[in-house]
């Protein structure tokens, strides 16, 4: 008996790979295929990197969406708190309360941070301790935080006055350290630390086991509601990483910064192989999934076949294929 | 009927040479078996033997590697994924295939519903319903629906469900495992009544004495591989169980130990009332081997929730070690060294679709390292050392819990609790779906923990159980403590008596 389950423990080793793991990276390199044969520019480091560049804050905000997606919440809020973070922000560099700009950046910085894990714990508290479904009570968020952006704004635009501040901050987006773009290399160390929570945490069993089933996390000991309520924090604080880039970017937000980004998110989970009823995380899937909704549109640019006005379309239809994939992996596995 | 004999009298369904793979790895090897007309014949075997995966062959569930399957003696394909009712052949699962939201009534009539004129006639399938369940004596309201119901009430659904269906052939995977001997015994009433009028039953069961009692023939298979088809008249426990294990079985039981009476007090429960609980008293001392005997809803279960911290309790207190515990907090319950294993495996247990490793230890994850690391090499040895220690058979270490056979399961989820090394330890149906073999082990094993000072609760509808292990025994009866039985007392008729109400004693 022994020596039997031996032999089969290795040699399941090659068969054992998980295909819904491996499904977004084979897409990605089909996708880049395609690429190269529509348009021979695409292929360049130049331009893969400018799209990765692109796709930095769908991905960390994503990064978070598979923390609250995988304990089996969803998080429709996150667009409306990336305006409303940015606002804050920006706001806040614009009173000159503090005179040397670089503690100004520093202080702002610390500032989104703060915002955005509060505005993720508002979020786990409705859910948890209102027991309110995290679709209707995000909903509700995301209508407050995107209301409370507007009333900021007046309606208009919030814009960065200072230029020596934008001047120091704009390396944050713009800058690049060996030679690798910041954002590129922040949506890396992110994603590392994601994983590391994830994989080789106790915390991230936690999410695992509430994402699969709430009733065995309980009778486990596990603290249910503690669990889901970190998950929506560790989203605010993806997306405050997220405004910290973006607000350097374009150094100014409006009531219309963010909208849909949720959608893009959660697509980006999906694509990557994270299953939508939680249970399972795949965190390097993410980030290959709002890496290919970028290069998709992209393709569209470079491209002179389909126009650019149906990337909205081309990319609900990416979601409902990855979704058929996933499923017919499932069955076959 | 035609039928055309084959292999025997009357058959009519047989499998030949049948072998079974999964993902290349074999579990069936060439195994025959038949089924005559108006017959119980038992499927016996070790948990990982194979038999509920022979079920699902010849019940259409499984395609076979290869093999073949003779209805009335003709060659068939049966029909995938439950579609062989139609040709008369019900099944019993294991694992509950019931869907959740739906009532009992809906459950009995799905993909059947009856209708008059296009409209459902809703009179007609309760009161069908209803006459079904009475005829297997329970009680079940036949407008609950099944996520409010107990294992042990979804279990009676399944069988109402396979019984309704007026099948000539019907599986019975383990129907027995979570049901009291009363509830057996109503369901035996109709088997052996369906057998007389000609229905032929396999049924799958750890509990021998049911089996020699109710089966006419048995066919024991061991490790994927037939050993023997024999008339139940031939065979005796004993020799059934030998045949299972390929070895002779020492006592099945331990040796009694009673704790000293000068032994401290673990756990004090006062006056605990729960939903249907009222007003419960128990105590537990250090080294005991308690026991907890009752009907199905006598509220066992609940009970033992509220006082892991699991369940709300309306009134009472729990102390362990005389510190009062906090009503519904099972961290703190936890850290005081409590540790409650449930019976509901499927939806309280385990994560089916999580592997061994994350299963064993979601318990006691602090255990594998700081500051919230998890040490992959710590948690590999706790698997290696749990597989040893509880006898875990998988063929494929990585399988994911859903795809263990059921006894496999119920032993992860033993283990899983048994990592946190509780001082007080409930076990809620300690044994559910497991082979003899094993059974003696985690008696021995319960016992062992005993004498090593730790306090065990056991909760068990399996009567030689409660028996064989505890040296105290509660009967509770509709919700309330009925009976304590000590020594000599314990004995199968006693305790039938007051779990039936026919005899209460004063409980302080
Ligand atoms: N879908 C599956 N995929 C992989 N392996 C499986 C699957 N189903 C069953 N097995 C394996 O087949 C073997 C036999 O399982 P089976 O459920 O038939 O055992 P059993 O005799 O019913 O045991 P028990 O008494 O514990 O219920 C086990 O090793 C099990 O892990
Ligand atoms: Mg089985």
């Amino acid at each position: 008996m022994t020596t039997n389950e031996d032999q089969t423990e290795t040699k399941r080793r090659w068969q054992d790979v998980d295909l819904r793991a491996v499904a977004p990276f084979v897409a990605l390199a089909l996708l880049l295929v395609v690429g190269a044969l529509v348009n021979p520019n695409f292929i360049s480091l130049n331009n893969l990197a400018n799209v990765a560049t692109r796709s930095a804050f769908i991905a960390l905000i994503a990064v978070g969406a598979t923390f609250v997606i995988s304990s089996g919440d969803l998080d429709l809020s996150v667009g409306s708190m990336v305006a409303f973070v940015a606002s804050l922000m920006i706001l806040f560099m614009n009173s000159g309360v503090i005179a040397d700009p670089g503690m100004m950046i520093a202080a702002a910085i610390l500032l989104a941070l703060v915002v955005g894990a509060l505005c993720g714990l508002a979020n786990g508290l409705i859910t948890t301790v209102g027991k309110i479904e995290p679709f209707i009570a995000t909903l509700g968020t995301m209508g407050i935080y995107r209301g409370l952006t507007t009333w900021l704004s007046q309606g208009g635009a919030i814009t960065l006055k200072s230029a020596e501040q934008q001047d120091l901050y704009r390396p944050a987006y713009f800058g690049s350290i060996a030679g690798v773009p910041v954002p590129i290399v922040v949506v890396l160390a992110v994603t590392s630390v994601a994983a590391f929570l994830l994989y080789r945490m106790r915390y991230g069993r936690h999410v695992v086991a509430v994402g699969s089933n709430a009733n065995v996390a309980r009778y486990s000991g596990i603290k249910v509601d503690r669990v889901r309520t970190y998950a929506f924090v560790i989203q605010g604080l993806c997306v405050a990483i997220a405004v910290i880039l973006y607000v350097p970017r374009l150094g100014s937000t409006s009531a219309t910064t963010g909208i849909l980004w949720e959608l893009q998110a959660i697509t980006a989970v999906v694509i990557g192989g994270t299953a939508l009823k939680g249970g399972a995380s795949r965190v390097w899937g993410t980030i290959c999934g709002a890496f290919i909704l970028e290069l998709v549109g992209n393709i569209m640019l470079l491209s002179n076949f389909i126009s650019e006005y149906l990337i909205g379309a081309i990319q609900g239809a990416i979601i409902i294929i990855a979704m058929l994939v996933q499923r017919s992996l499932v069955r076959k596995a | 009927m035609l039928s055309k004999p084959l292999g025997g009298d009357d058959v009519v369904l047989s499998a030949q040479r049948i072998s079974k793979s999964f993902s290349g790895v074999q579990v069936l090897f060439s195994v025959d078996f038949d089924l005559r007309r108006g017959e119980i014949h038992a499927l016996m075997g070790e948990n990982g033997a194979g038999k509920s995966t022979l079920v699902k062959i010849l019940s259409g569930f499984e395609p076979p590697s290869s093999g073949e399957i003779f209805l009335d003696g003709q060659p068939v394909k049966l029909p995938a994924n439950g579609a062989a009712e139609a040709l008369g052949i019900a099944v019993i699962h294991q694992e509950f295939n019931l869907a959740e939201h739906l009532t009992v009534t809906e459950s009995l009539f799905l993909g059947r519903e009856v209708a008059r004129y296009g409209i459902l006639d809703r009179a007609y399938m309760r009161a069908e319903t209803r006459r079904v369940l009475d005829m297997l004596g329970s009680k079940i309201n036949e407008g609950s629906v099944i996520s409010s119901l107990s294992v042990a009430d979804k279990q009676m659904v399944e069988i109402a469900k396979a019984i309704s269906r007026d099948a000539r052939i019907v599986f019975m995977d383990e129907p027995t495992a979570v049901l009291s001997r009363g509830e057996a015994e109503a369901l035996f009433k109709q088997v052996r009544k369906l057998r007389d009028l000609g229905t032929s039953f396999v049924f799958v069961s750890h509990k021998l004495d049911e089996v020699t009692e109710l089966s006419d023939r048995v066919t024991v298979l061991r490790d994927g591989q037939w050993v023997k088809t024999a008339p139940t008249a031939m065979l005796d426990g004993e020799s059934i169980a030998q045949l299972m294990v390929g070895r002779e079985l020492s006592s099945l039981y331990p040796k009694k130990s009673e704790p000293n009476v000068d032994e401290a007090r673990v756990l004090s429960v006062i006056g605990v009332s729960t939903a249907h609980v009222r007003d419960a008293h128990f105590d537990l001392r250090r080294g005991e081997i308690l026991g907890f005997s009752g009907m199905i809803g006598s509220g066992r279960t609940e009970l033992m929730e509220a006082v892991a911290g699991l369940y709300p309790r309306s009134a009472g207190e729990v102390h362990i070690d005389d510190a009062l515990m906090p009503a519904g907090d099972v961290q703190a319950t936890a850290a005081a060294g409590l540790a409650y294993m449930t019976k509901d495996r499927k939806a309280k247990g385990l994560l089916l679709g999580a592997d061994m490793t994350a299963n064993l230890t979601l318990q006691s994850l602090d255990r594998h390292g700081r500051w919230g690391y998890l040490s992959p090499a710590s948690e590999a040895k706790a698997l290696a050392r749990a597989r040893r220690r509880f006898d875990i058979r998988v063929r494929d270490a990585g399988v994911v819990a859903g795809r263990m056979s059921g006894g496999n399961q119920q032993k992860l989820l033993l283990a899983k609790v048994m990592e946190i090394t509780p001082k007080i330890l409930i076990i809620d149906e300690p044994t559910r779906g497991i082979d003899v073999g094993t059974k003696q082990q985690i008696y021995h094993f319960i016992a062992a923990l005993a004498r090593d000072g730790c306090s065990v609760i056991v909760v068990s509808s399996e009567m030689p159980e409660i028996i064989g292990l505890c040296t105290r025994v509660v009967v509770m009866r509709a919700g309330r403590i009925v009976g304590v039985l000590e020594g000599d007392e314990i004995t199968e008729q006693e305790i039938m008596r007051y779990s039936a109400g026919l005899k209460q004693k004063a409980v302080a």
